[in-house]
């Protein structure tokens, strides 16, 4: 690890123009940061540490109702909070599920929502700084193209990067249509904004260097979960080498509103495949006016997954992602 | 032997056999227990190593000038400035694998990870610091990281596995094939893996003149303590190695790698004790693993299931410096009987850490390829599984011809199977479901040697009426410090807490590395033979003294129960222990033995059997496997302590869970990089990837393994696990995964 300076603003406005400085990374949980750090894949030269905050503006670190009938999960809230948190699991059990699916119960208890949605990729040759990685050493070449990627996407790749994003409850997110509150540096309101989190992650591109489109020193302050009665009807499936505590080989995030056997309504998102979390608005389409079988469900899954791109060893998750969306499916229509 | 040392004491309610608590447990689970680490030494500085960033070449150049300048940093050691040892191989020829540890002794560069370098520094932090800043240029050579294309070893450079050798033959192959009704043939794969203990490997290096102390977390002080002399050319007596707790270490710890000889190294250098602590990575390459194997077995049957044939053609992987062979088909020589056996190994070098000795080391690989087989011979025989092996079992070494010293086999089967409920399994494969769930069950056959080595003990009864017993060993997790007082206390004839057994030092009597099952039946019966003696020496002493009211009696009629000698004939008639030491000088009473396998021994086959049942289920469209019961049957001899064993076999069940869907370590194919590293990315079962395991000991009286009659059970219940798991996902499925591990996406097409 370098050596780094540490700084606890006492506001918000204090924290936004120190995270805006160079060589600067925010800390909240720091359950990835952390081991970044131990690693040198992250070299911060200060840190700036967002968890004071939440003494000062609660709301910051917890779950509150909105006006329209949706939920604010605070920037700092840690993700064992909300999982167990009742508004989420009664109205959303898809974002309980995949919240408890994720890490392991100590990580849980440390990691925050926000840093949650901004964790880095398992992509092994990123965390090792003796390999080229075109994401943490832009231009160096990608070594997972051509070598071990069995854990690498298949969707939203580029000739640059293949890394997936490891994020289980961004995934449920994103099928929600949540969106994230970011407060940047500067005077208010200019300096904030509001964006959806499906346009908050970037693939890769020609610049997997660039995983977000926050700018220095924006800070995420809260995931606003729209209203939507019948996620109610919600799940999330995650499939993986063992049990427990283990990156999703595929997973799949889905809601049905379904009446008289009819979908009326439908959300699908994929994890464990894809350079971001991933929501498929084709497969929402080939279900929504179709009787919910087996039939439209296959349909739907081919559709999610068409325009995928295999490498060596991630061949099999074009099958296995098909598989646990259909499997997703039809266990939430049951 | 004579009857008195057979005896394994007179206490009227023996120790040995009854499921005592650990003796450690309250120090392990309140952190009282001292492992190497851990030890506070004044002044200690940190070491650091740098680790290659190729796999084959030449490091040309070291720029170290930033690491020497950053804060903290006492000394940077390279191939170029660091210390000339006498020996230029330091371990060669020395250790449990004639381990070749890579000691900034040359430039050489055999894999990626390997040491190049260390930093040494007043902090931890500081020496990592400064380890990243050390630059290394390289000339680079082609490296061979393909297991299909690596060049073979000559075979006279492979060190044997034991006294055997690479190649046997037991009658004629092409005669057993010609005669086979029924012939299977297939390769079966096991990947390359790494033991990762939950205690990295660490040493503590102490100069105090021409004398070292290494705190060590090692399987074996006496190897450490040897290979590091040698090295240094200094008098092993110079050399002392503690080592009270180790965190596990399933053969990586069987002898010292490079980091022992660079702490040493280093502490010379600084003038400071160093203290070097692998990180999790570099358990990945400079401190061991596991072969990849590939193995072929031919078996040929008459219809009837009786094996004609039986061949066994192991490759097995090596690195560019030592000739460690993954014995997989020594198991084939010895398990089944068929009139004519094959069995070969051929080592292919790579430029990959060293391997070495992993759990149950060529039982536990070859046992997936063999146990696979016959299982793939009783699905072409049309017959139960359990009934082919009962129609081929071995009722002598068909290799020796010797008989065994014990065999249980055939109680194992059927207790196995009627705990597991194995009548209940239906023939066909995919014939079994439960919803979404494919259901299969499976078994498999387990074995391991039984060996005794010399070892030493000292055993000494106190004024007090306790008892200080000690030998040099070690505490790896399986609970030495328990059994070895139980043994002890019922020798002496002492309740179990009045004997303290200490280990872990050197200083101690000699005894085996704790590796290859060998200290329960090693040490076990030198601690037997100690206590045995310093008793006798004791009931001399009080036959002899005209105040005892024993005295005069005949030796053979003195028994010594609950810390008390007494006369057979009449209980009444005795003293204590105390009131003997104190009228005869007041003087601790000692014995120490230092004890050989008998030569009564080369007249038997030694080895312990099990058989594996297990329940599968795999889901039906998703791949996922999961393990919800192992049903386990085991004649490991005379079990010391029922519920340390029964712990040792759930572990190594737990492990052969492992070894079947979840192990492999990913070596890059281009650079050699270790590639998953870690173990978020190493996978190893969590628990809720484990469901019932139920273990059961078959009784087994074996008189002729060694005075206290057990066998060693720390190996064998990895072995067979991974076949009986393969066996069970077949009969779900209907597909037979001959590549390991098991993982979810070969049964997805």
């Amino acid at each position: 690890m370098k050596p780094f300076d540490y700084a606890a603003p006492a506001s918000l406005d204090e924290a936004t123009r120190a995270g805006a400085r160079a060589a600067t990374r925010f800390i909240a949980g720091g359950t990835t940061l952390v081991d970044l750090m131990k690693l040198e894949v992250e070299t911060p030269e200060h840190l700036v540490d967002l968890n004071p905050l939440a003494d000062r503006d609660p709301s910051l670190g917890t779950v509150s109702e909105l006006p329209n009938g949706g939920l604010r999960i605070g920037a700092l809230a840690r993700m064992s909070d909300v999982a167990w948190a009742t508004p989420v699991k009664e109205r959303y059990p898809v974002l309980s599920q995949a919240l408890l699916l994720a890490a392991s119960g100590q990580i849980r208890n440390m990691a925050s929502m926000a840093g949650n949605l901004l964790q880095r990729t398992r992509c092994p040759y990123f965390r090792d700084t003796a390999t080229a990685c075109n994401k943490r050493d832009p231009g160096s070449g990608c070594s997972a193209m051509q070598g071990f990627n069995r854990s690498h996407a298949i969707l939203g790749t580029s000739e640059r990067c293949i890394a997936t994003h490891p994020s289980d409850p961004a995934v449920a997110l994103v099928a929600l249509g949540a969106s994230v509150r970011v407060r940047g540096p500067g005077a208010q309101p200019s300096a904030e904004r509001t964006m959806p989190i499906a346009s908050l992650h970037l693939v890769p591109g020609t610049h997997p260097e660039r995983e977000t489109v926050l700018e220095p020193g924006e800070v995420i302050t809260a995931i606003d979960v729209p209203p939507l009665p019948f996620a109610r009807r919600s799940l999330y499936l995650k499939v993986r080498d063992r049990a427990s505590y283990a990156f999703a080989l595929a997973s799949a995030a889905v809601a049905l509103d379904v009446a008289n056997g009819t979908i009326r309504a439908a959300r699908v998102a994929l994890g464990g495949v894809a350079t971001k979390p991933w929501r498929s608005t084709a497969a929402e389409q080939a279900l929504i006016g179709k009787r919910a079988t087996a039939a439209a469900f296959r349909a739907a899954a081919d559709a999610a997954l068409r325009g995928a791109v295999p490498h060596r060893d991630n061949a099999f998750k074009v099958e296995l992602a098909r598989r646990t969306l259909v499997r997703a499916l039809t266990e939430v229509s049951a | 032997m004579s009857d008195a040392s057979r005896v394994t004491g007179h206490a009227a309610a023996p120790s040995v056999g009854t499921p005592l608590n650990r003796v450690d447990g309250r120090l392990k689970v309140t952190g009282g227990a001292k492992y190497a680490a851990e030890f506070a030494v004044p002044n200690v500085a940190y070491g650091v190593i740098v680790t290659s960033t190729i796999a084959k070449g030449r490091v040309q150049r070291m720029d170290t000038a930033a690491a020497e300048r950053a804060p903290g940093v006492l000394a940077v050691l390279t191939p170029r400035n660091a210390p000339r040892l006498p020996r230029q191989q330091a371990g060669s020829g020395g250790g449990p694998a004639l381990r070749v540890p890579t000691i900034l002794q040359d430039d050489a560069v055999h894999y990626n990870g390997q040491p190049i370098g260390l930093v040494i520094a007043d902090t931890f932090e500081h020496a990592t610091a400064a380890a990243n800043l050390v630059k290394t240029e390289y000339a680079e050579e082609r490296a061979e990281l393909d297991v299909n294309t690596a060049p073979h070893a000559p075979s006279e450079a492979t060190h044997p596995v034991g006294n055997s050798r690479r190649h046997s033959q037991r009658g004629d192959t092409a005669k057993g094939l010609a005669e086979a009704e029924v012939k299977v043939e297939h390769t079966y794969t096991t990947p390359f893996e790494n033991h990762n203990p939950m205690e990295p490997h660490n040493t503590q290096a102490v100069w105090d003149g021409d004398k070292l102390t290494l705190y060590d977390s090692t399987q074996g002080i006496f190897s450490v303590r040897n290979s590091v002399a040698r090295s240094f050319g200094i008098p092993p007596e110079n050399v002392r190695v503690v080592s009270y707790f180790t965190g596990g270490g399933f053969g990586s710890k069987g002898g010292p790698w490079s980091h022992v000889f660079l702490a040493a190294m280093a502490a010379k250098r600084v003038s400071r004790p160093v203290k070097l602590v692998l990180t999790r990575r570099q358990m990945f390459g400079p401190s061991g693993g596991r072969a990849h194997t590939s193995q072929q077995i031919t078996l040929g049957a008459k219809k009837d299931g009786t094996l004609t044939v039986v061949r066994h053609l192991t490759t097995a992987t090596t690195s560019t410096l030592e000739d460690f062979l993954e014995s997989s088909g020594m198991l084939t020589r010895m398990l089944y009987e068929s009139p004519n056996i094959e069995t070969n190994h051929e080592l292919v070098r790579m430029n990959v850490g060293s391997p070495t000795f992993m759990r149950a080391p060529g039982e536990s690989t070859g046992s997936f390829a063999l146990e696979s087989a016959m299982d793939e011979l009783a699905v072409a025989l049309g017959m139960d599984p359990v009934e082919l092996r009962l129609k081929n079992y071995a009722e002598k070494d068909p290799e020796s011809g010797k008989a065994w010293s014990s065999k249980s086999l055939r109680e194992c089967y059927r207790v196995g199977a009627e705990r597991f409920g194995w009548s209940k399994r239906s023939p066909k494969a995919r014939s079994m479901a439960d919803g979404r769930w494919l259901v299969g069950y499976g078994m498999a056959t387990a074995t391991y040697p039984a060996r005794q080595t010399p070892a030493s003990c000292l055993a000494r009864i106190l004024p007090d009426g306790k008892a200080l017993v000690r030998a040099g060993s070690q505490e790896i997790g399986c609970g030495t410090y328990t059994i070895m007082a139980q043994v002890a206390a019922d020798a002496l004839g002492l309740p179990v807490d009045r004997v303290r057994f200490e280990l872990g030092d050197t200083d101690m009597p000699p005894t085996p590395p704790s590796v290859g099952s060998m200290t329960a039946s090693s040490t076990g019966p030198a601690v037997n033979a100690a206590a045995v003696a310093a008793r006798q020496k004791l009931v001399r002493m009080a036959i002899a003294d005209s105040a005892s009211p024993l005295h005069g009696a005949l030796e053979d009629d003195v028994r010594a129960v609950d810390g008390r000698l007494s006369l057979g004939s009449d209980a009444s008639k005795g003293e204590t222990f105390e009131a003997v030491i104190a009228r005869n000088g007041g003087q601790p009473v000692e014995a120490r033995v230092d004890l050989k396998p008998t030569p009564d021994q080369q007249q038997y086959s030694m080895h312990s059997f099990g058989a594996v049942f297990t329940e599968v289920r795999v889901d039906r469209d998703l791949g996922l496997i999961r393990v919800p019961r192992v049903v386990a049957a085991y004649g490991g001899g005379k079990i010391l302590n029922v519920k340390t064993a029964t712990s040792q076999m759930i572990g190594g069940i737990v492990w052969g869970i492992s070894q079947a869907l979840l192990e492999e370590t990913h070596i890059d194919h281009r650079s050699g990089r270790y590639v998953n590293a870690d173990l978020a990315e190493y996978h190893v079962p969590v628990n809720a990837d484990i469901g019932s395991i139920d273990v059961t000991f078959v009784p087994e009286d074996d008189a002729h393994i060694n005075p206290i009659g057990a066998k060693g059970v720390g190996e064998i219940p990895i072995v067979g696990v991974a076949a009986s798991i393969a066996n069970a996902v077949y009969h779900a499925t209907g597909k037979r995964i001959r590549d390991l591990p098991i993982t979810l996406d070969k049964l997805l097409t």
